[in-house]
């Protein structure tokens, strides 16, 4: 039976809240749009953009294996998440650019996309199949999951709020800030771990392939909208979180997946934030 | 090592560095005493950012000490100012300069600053370090839109947040244009006399800042010779410091030319 959709937004919520499934997916969506939001605003800034989409990819080949292991999937994504993080901080310092190691990086993300068709192939019958692994699925997320989650992203964010500052500085700033004794390689390994478990933590929705919706695309609008630090850290959870909510609604009335949704509204959000960038360009020109 | 009881700011003692295993310098001795303001010279690639580096204690040293505020340099972060050579920010860079400057102030601090009487003295003290160097109209532009002198204007109110009692500059003067390169040597000129900050300067051509030394340090091939810019910058010395003949010419207008210096890469290691 596909449910209707009536204008009473209110009551279409109600009626999606009443079922467990519904409201176990808005409440992790919500959670991952969280945590996921300033962590990727820090990416984008540090530009380790690749190294977050690798991590995340990691997670396919982690998920795979944690349920043919049998120890569960968050297991498997959060595990294998945190030893991609590990790996790339033992590559050499960053290319003399400042940019990633996109050579080794690649590499890595090819062997996990691999290995995570041999971890299927392993285990038959897999319920959801391939498909839900790498772009996503909101049926079937447990109470005990949510809360898994939410305690996870409560300690990622915690430990995000103490070293935003300092963070700050070694990306914006890398050799000064070790001149002031801001210890940046430090930093940078803790940062790649917080990238890890978001990326895990994503994974468990969007699906692998699709982390991106939520890690890079709300802050790249953000970035568009304010050069504030502190704004665009909390117009990146905004509209993370106006994004999940507003992929999760539609995505209950439609047939498509829900990483489409998330994907195309953020894109959407993203497209609408420099058009209104490009005018009040104009304008100001024009002024 | 005192001259007069009076302690330098920071002190290079018979230093040797080596750096991927070619021998840069060796047997270089230099101080800062304060309210100096002493450039380090010479041609590409002598290792006048190493120096500097060194002082820092972000090079270490093959043989020789390091004093930097009377303690082991990595240990004196707080009273000195560094401002490192670069090839300016990336235009997309996304921070505005009002954020960089106050990234100096407390931007070493764990935790995310909250409103309050210690969030709002930082950013007064932004303010006042934004108008000391005549940022205040472009200080909250995305820094990567901002020109080159621009930039740097930002980058020195950022190296002075702490009131360091020394001021570090590697080639600051560098991919300005001849307007620019002034008026960014008299900032420093005015900064080092006004607020009695003793400043070094890594710099290849010694004209913008000649009117403000009190010092200079040429590195050459393998040594150093320190003393006033009279001493130093003169055919004999430079001569002296090369063992090849080098001529320090002046033109009509007062700016020196040296001449003849040979290039570093195939003598240092000589």
């Amino acid at each position: 039976m596909t449910p209707s959709f009536s204008l009473n937004l209110i009551a279409d919520l109600r009626e999606m809240w009443a079922l467990p499934f519904m409201l176990n997916a808005f409440r992790a969506g919500t959670v991952v749009a969280v945590l996921a939001a300033p962590v990727g605003w820090f990416m984008v800034l540090r530009r380790q953009s690749f190294a977050g989409h690798t991590l995340a990819v990691v997670g396919f080949p982690g998920a795979a294996a944690g349920v043919w292991l049998g120890v569960g999937a968050t297991a498997g994504y959060v595990g294998f998440c945190l030893a991609g993080a590990l790996v790339f901080a033992l590559l050499p310092r960053r290319a003399p650019d400042g940019g990633e190691r996109t050579g080794a990086i690649g590499t890595v993300q090819a062997l996990a996309l691999a290995s995570g068709m041999v971890f299927v192939a392993l285990y038959h019958g897999f319920l959801a199949g391939t498909s839900a692994l790498l772009f996503g699925s909101f049926l079937g997320i447990t109470a005990a999951q949510v809360r898994t989650l939410a305690v996870v992203a409560a300690a990622a964010l915690a430990v995000l709020a103490v070293v935003a500052r300092p963070l700050l500085y070694a990306s914006v700033d890398a050799d000064v800030a070790r001149a002031a004794g801001v210890p940046t390689r430090a930093l940078g390994l803790v940062f790649l771990l917080l990238l890890a478990v978001t990326a895990a933590e994503v994974g468990q929705i969007t699906g692998a392939l699709l982390v991106f919706a939520l890690l890079v695309l709300p802050p790249a609008t953000a970035r568009l909208l304010t050069v504030r630090p502190g704004r665009g850290l909390l117009v990146s959870v905004v509209l993370a979180v106006v994004t999940v909510w507003v992929a999760l609604f539609v995505a209950y009335y439609s047939p498509y997946p829900l990483g489409f949704w998330l994907t195309t509204i953020a894109f959407a959000g993203h497209v609408l934030a420099y058009a209104g960038r490009l005018v009040a360009g104009t304008r100001a020109a024009v002024a | 090592m005192t001259t007069g009881g009076v302690r330098p700011l920071a002190e290079v003692r018979d230093a040797t560095a080596v750096v991927g295993g070619r021998t840069v310098w060796t047997g270089v001795d230099a101080t800062v005493s304060a309210g100096e303001f002493v450039a380090i010279l010479g041609p590409n690639g002598v290792g006048k950012s190493t120096l500097l580096k060194a002082l820092l204690g972000l090079v270490p040293l093959a043989s020789g000490t390091v004093r930097l505020l009377g303690r082991a340099p990595g240990r004196a972060h707080r009273g000195v100012g560094y401002l490192p050579q670069r090839r300016g920010f990336d235009a997309t860079l996304r921070v505005r300069g009002v954020d960089v400057v106050r990234l100096g102030v407390d931007g070493d601090r764990w935790g995310v600053p909250l409103p309050g009487r210690r969030s709002r003295t930082a950013a007064a003290r932004v303010r006042s370090l934004v108008e000391l160097v005549g940022a205040a109209g472009y200080a909250h532009r995305p820094i990567g839109e901002v020109s080159g002198g621009e930039q740097q204007r930002l980058l020195i109110a950022q190296a002075l947040a702490r009131e360091p009692r020394l001021l570090l500059l590697d080639e600051p003067l560098d991919s300005l244009d001849l307007p620019n390169q002034a008026a960014i040597a008299a900032l420093l000129g005015r900064i080092a006399a006004t607020r009695n900050v003793a400043t070094v300067i890594v710099a290849h051509d010694v004209n913008p800042i000649l009117p403000y030394l009190s010092r200079v340090v040429y590195l050459g091939r393998g040594g150093a010779v320190s003393g006033t810019p009279a001493q130093v910058l003169t055919s004999a010395t430079l001569t002296g410091l090369y063992g090849t003949p080098v001529e320090v010419l002046s033109t009509s207008d007062g700016r020196l030319v040296v001449v003849g210096q040979p290039a570093a890469r195939h003598a240092g290691v000589a």
